[in-house]
């Protein structure tokens, strides 16, 4: 059956890039593991090596197993049984393959029981686990909250947690309340210091996301009185020490298989995470950052998987004598499609890898004091990904849902029906550019790296590259100009915007600016891609047209806008 | 108790999706045009072996097979899922052979292993369809043997629990150990390669892949994985050259057909209960089915 990694060739054109044997060889630390770990790798080789062939294993059990299970996982789902989560049959066959092939924890270091993985191949099986079950990619992504325990939270707890993460444990964050969605500072669940240092959680949690897990972090009130964000501390509760029970498992439109769950903590033992006050402002914030990540690789994986799902049908369906891809009308909504995903799937490992380079000189800085260069890369790198992190999770969620909705136009009538899996796609998608903060909060994220000028920096870094990539192939010619000429009017736009010093205004117009932005990012990435792999070269074109006619079209909207007419749209 | 368990396998040509070109003029199987795979029930049998080593802490699963020096592959792909160790039995005076020589060369390596609990093996392998190489096998080692086994369902106090699946259904049997246990189709598949053990035993080489590899190669599988997959040949199990390969093979092939099933015609049955069960008495009168 189909393999998701080797089906794919896009996905080594990007485990590939330039940037991955510096990352490499931090992560490893210069491959000083090899002598304390046998199965650690030698060089730079045998580490992409590895990588390779578990990313295999990955498309293996993807192709095999777990998508050819999504369907009934999505009629079954999970249920409650005595205060816990029953899986659906295939999502418990899912995590026992998941388990067994060693895909858990896979990023964390070797000494807890992990792999060691950069984030890119990790985010890379992230996407390739999407496309299989998009609501499969939550339960086994949330490895990812590992990540958190491993950097604030104390030796000891580290010890005794990750290790069973790598083992195939499972984990859930619990942030959401009734009363604290997008707006966590009202966060209300109460913790109690016990003279023994323990803490005891009471009250309730709602929407979440695999919320019977072994392990969980819950971000809860320490201190009394507070109102708002300082007073809420991270703690760790284990499923083994009890007191947390599952009352009710939402009824969702899409991503059936994970256990959506509304919990009640009854005076449940909890360890405090790092330091008092400063779960929200710190540890949430880094736990969303790797979240997002997340989010925007299971976006790219539902995108893949709609275009697949369109294309295979456009020239399967015949009409008029003719398979229906022959005719110009689908034919361009494929190639747009295509152009979405490959333009996602580029800034998605844009950003993986700002995201490896900055954590892994944070990484290295607990074991000596970086040089001062190493602090100014790091330093360069945690503001391009804190950039780069919302783009991808806020566009490549609003593609999907574009390709997911395409999917099902080009099935016509039969996309309607329940008989095809795009209907399935359409469902799952949706929840992508809500959740872990929806593309209006990616927005108030992204804006102020667009106002203030990371964006333009990363833009001159691009420009770099593709004078330092030697001539540029004739056919991008047309791409470089015409992207020359968007950076030119976004920017000058940009800046008149902010010029005004109208906070509405900026306001009002953040999603245009972050719009252009993101498009002007994406589109300098598809001519690297292009440039270094002729594969990309239709997608490199296709989405630059696009985008500057997004850029074009936000110009004017914004150039006849006048702070004055906001009014207008206010009710 | 600890476990020595030996697992049959065998490299087979992937005959499930055969094209046009998977047959040779003279009727043999084009391998060039086949890719070469880990026989499938031989991994349902792998499973149950991994379960054994599972619940019996400190057991040691070998594979053995008979092939090419390439079958080495499926050797390593048994020890990403688990297998601790392997054999390659490959000798070209072992080539040709019919399931009488086969079990015979097979039997004769086993009984250069340390003294082993259970044997197991697949049913049958995709590339000649006889399930009699394991029986075989047994015989010539003197163990009871069970077939069509689904599950083993435990070892204890020196026998073996198997249930098995038969036409019309399924049976548990017991029997004492040391003894030889093939596995069907129907038992569950396999557990998939594990990350952190490819990373280590991708460097797991057999003698003749080893001499091939270039120093720093061989420096790192002389580190991380020395002799896991051994090569044995003929004479190193003393086998006799009469018994073996060509000579040891009674089987002669008088011909081969190549025959391609086609639809003749087509029989339309309404839908209704007297149509339906004229369909059904005829199907069961021809012995289609029941």
């Amino acid at each position: 059956m189909a393999n998701f990694f080797t089906d794919n060739p896009d996905l080594r054109h990007h485990l590939s890039h330039p940037l991955m044997r510096k990352i490499v060889a931090l992560k490893e630390r210069d491959y000083t593991d090899a002598e304390k770990f046998d199965y650690a790798p030698y060089n730079f080789k045998d580490a992409m090596d590895n990588y390779e062939r578990v990313l295999e294993v990955v498309g293996d059990l993807c192709g095999d197993i777990i998508a050819q299970n999504a369907a009934d996982v999505d009629a079954q789902g999970p249920r409650v049984e005595k205060g816990g989560v029953i899986y659906a049959d295939g999502t418990q066959v899912n995590l026992d393959a998941c388990r067994k092939a060693g895909l858990m924890g896979m990023a964390m270091p070797r000494r807890l029981g992990g792999l060691n993985f950069p984030i890119t191949p990790y985010i890379m099986a992230a996407d390739i686990v999407s496309r299989a079950d998009t609501g499969f990619e939550n339960l086994w992504g949330l490895q990812d909250c590992a990540e958190t325990i491993y950097e604030f939270a104390s030796e000891e707890q580290k010890q005794k947690y990750i290790p069973r993460v790598c083992a195939g444990e499972t984990m859930s964050m619990d942030l959401t309340e009734p009363d604290a969605g997008s707006d966590l500072q009202s966060v209300m669940l109460k913790a109690t210091e016990q003279p023994d240092g323990t803490w005891r959680l009471n009250g309730v949690k709602r929407f979440i996301t695999n919320g019977d897990a072994d392990i969980h972090l819950v971000l809860a009130r320490s201190e009394d009185g507070t109102k708002d964000g300082r007073g809420l501390s991270m703690f760790i509760y284990d499923k083994r020490d009890g007191g947390v029970t599952v009352r009710r498992i939402e009824n969702k439109m899409g991503i059936k298989g994970s256990p959506t769950c509304e919990l009640v903590y009854k005076n449940a033992k909890a360890e405090l995470c790092g330091s008092r006050r400063m779960g929200l402002i710190k540890y949430v914030m880094a736990l969303m950052n790797g979240a997002r990540l997340g989010i925007a690789a299971q976006s790219v994986g539902v995108s893949e998987l709609a275009y697949r799902e369109a294309l295979a049908y456009a020239k399967d369906r015949k009409q008029f004598g003719k398979a229906i891809i022959e005719f110009p009308a689908v034919y361009e909504m494929l190639a747009v499609m295509k152009a979405k995903l490959d333009a996602s799937r580029s800034l998605l490992y844009e950003t993986s890898r700002y995201v490896d380079l900055y954590k892994v000189y944070e990484d290295i800085a607990k074991e000596r004091p970086l040089t001062l260069e190493e602090k100014k890369e790091c330093k360069y790198y945690s503001k391009l990904a804190d950039a780069c992190t919302p783009l991808a999770k806020g566009l490549g969620s609003e593609y999907c849902n574009q390709n997911a909705y395409d999917c099902i136009q080009i099935h016509g009538g039969s996309g309607f029906m329940k008989d095809y899996a795009c209907e399935r796609i359409y469902r799952d998608a949706r929840i992508t550019s809500i959740y872990e903060g929806t593309t209006q909060l990616q927005v108030v994220a992204a804006i102020r790296h667009v106002t203030t000028g990371t964006i333009q920096t990363l833009v001159e870094s691009y420009r770099e590259q593709l004078a330092q990539g030697g001539e540029l192939k004739p056919e991008l010619e047309a791409v470089k100009v015409r992207l020359e000429a968007m950076c030119e009017k976004a920017f000058a736009v940009i800046a008149q915007i902010n010029d005004t010093k109208n906070q509405t205004y900026i306001d009002f117009m953040a999603r245009r600016m972050v719009e252009m932005a993101g498009n002007i990012v994406m589109s300098y990435l598809l001519l690297l891609d292009a440039q270094r792999n002729d594969s990309f070269t239709a997608s490199c074109v296709v989405y630059n047209k696009m985008a500057a006619a997004l850029v074009a079209q936000h110009c004017d909207f914004i150039a006849a806008t006048t702070p004055e007419e906001v009014a207008l749209y206010q009710a | 108790m600890s476990l020595n368990i030996i697992v049959l396998a065998k490299q087979v040509p992937d005959t499930r999706n055969v094209g046009k070109d998977a047959m040779k003029e003279d009727g043999t199987i084009n391998r060039a045009a086949l890719p070469a795979i880990f026989n499938p029930e031989d991994l349902n049998a792998l499973e149950q072996a991994l379960r054994l080593k599972d619940a019996h802490p400190g057991s040691t699963v070998t594979m053995l097979t008979m092939g090419l020096p390439r079958a080495s592959e499926i050797i390593r792909e048994a020890i990403y899922r688990g297998a601790d160790r392997g054999v390659v039995l490959t000798d070209r005076a072992l080539g040709g052979a019919d399931t009488l020589a086969t079990s015979y060369s097979l039997a004769q390596a086993i009984k250069k292993m340390p003294a082993y609990d259970i044997i197991l093996g697949g049913r049958q392998a995709i590339d000649g369809d006889t399930a009699q190489v394991g029986p075989q096998i047994a015989e010539k080692l003197g163990v009871p043997q069970v077939t069509y086994a689904e599950e083993i369902v435990e070892i204890k106090d020196g026998s073996v629990v198997v249930r098995r699946r038969l036409e019309n259904g399924v049976e548990t049997v017991k029997a004492p150990l040391p003894c030889l246990v093939t596995v069907g189709g129907s038992a569950d598949e396999c557990r998939p390669r594990n990350a952190g053990r490819i990373c280590k035993f991708k460097y797991a080489a057999s003698p003749t892949e080893y001499a091939a590899l270039d120093a720093e190669a061989q420096k790192r599988a002389d580190e991380r994985c020395p002799e896991t997959i051994v090569e044995w040949n003929a004479a190193f199990v003393e086998a006799d050259p009469e018994q073996i390969g060509f000579p040891g093979s009674p089987t002669k092939v008088k011909t081969v057909e190549s025959v391609v099933f086609t639809a003749k015609e087509n029989l339309q049955i309404g839908n209704d209960d007297e149509q339906l069960e004229k369909l059904i008495v005829d199907l069961i009168a021809n012995h289609t089915i029941g």
